[in-house]
């Protein structure tokens, strides 16, 4: 899937990284606890998550990930958008809820870390 | 490659600022053509260890010896130190404030993520002395 898609897909805004909107990508995994996203390495390229602070950038950037969706209305600040300008990582927000939001990916095709 | 040796001074009073050594020394290997997998892993141990560093000691130093086969980083703090390790070590167990869980933190999965990911660990603590951890990752 690509990250263009999952805008389509949850009615989502893109905030940064729209040159990045070509890129595929094939897991996620959504988490308000960055503790447990950084738990559970695996190929995971997207991270949905409902939390609001630049370690949720950082974490994207340490495990890899691509795309970082806020999902319940959240936006991301000043600080949090610069940085993930700064480490080529998309920023989109939503106003669908996790449940929602993770539903209508994996509908889609989007899979969790651990699966094929 | 020659040998590369990195120092970085964390600021405890800033919980914004916390990852930004593990994301430098992230970029430095990457730049050096390590190993993905193995910078990723190193990255995600040392931003662990980083995060401790600035929940619970107020800060610290980091230093990093990278050589063509292997990146090892000392964290070292002068904080109040692990009573009990086998405790600490322990999936789940975390003595992390509420504003730091509230941050999305404390799940207590950090120092049993450092051990999972690192290819070698070591952990030096003392009571009102401070916490030395050394992560190692091969270049493979």
């Amino acid at each position: 899937m690509k990250v263009s898609e999952i805008v389509k897909i949850l009615d989502g805004e893109v905030i940064c990284g729209e040159e990045f909107l070509d890129r595929e990508v094939l897991k996620a995994c959504g988490s308000d606890m960055m503790s447990d996203v950084l738990a559970f390495v695996k190929e995971q390229a997207v991270l949905l998550t409902g939390l609001v602070n630049p370690q949720v950038v950082r974490t994207a950037e340490m495990m890899d990930m691509q795309c970082i969706v806020f999902v319940r209305g959240k936006m991301p600040d000043k600080e949090m958008i610069e940085l993930a300008e700064d480490r080529d990582i998309v920023l989109i927000a939503t106003k669908l809820e996790m449940f929602a939001s993770c539903g209508r990916l994996y509908m889609n095709g989007l899979r969790g870390g651990s699966e094929n | 490659m020659e040998t590369l040796s990195l120092h970085y001074d964390v600021s405890g009073d800033d919980f914004t600022n916390a990852g930004e050594a593990s994301g430098k020394i992230k970029r430095t290997l990457k730049g050096l053509g390590y190993n993905v997998t193995a910078v990723r892993r190193l990255a995600i141990a040392v931003y662990e260890a980083e995060i401790n560093m600035v929940i619970h000691a107020d800060g610290g130093v980091i230093d990093a010896l990278v050589t063509p086969e292997s990146v090892t980083v000392t964290l070292a703090d002068k904080g109040p130190g692990i009573p009990d390790v086998e405790l600490a070590m322990t999936e789940g167990y975390s003595t992390a404030p509420d504003d730091v869980r509230m941050l999305g933190f404390g799940a207590g999965m950090g120092l049993p993520n450092i051990k999972k990911y690192a290819d070698e660990m070591n952990l030096e603590t003392e009571v009102g002395v401070g916490t030395t951890i050394t992560i190692k990752v091969y270049n493979k």
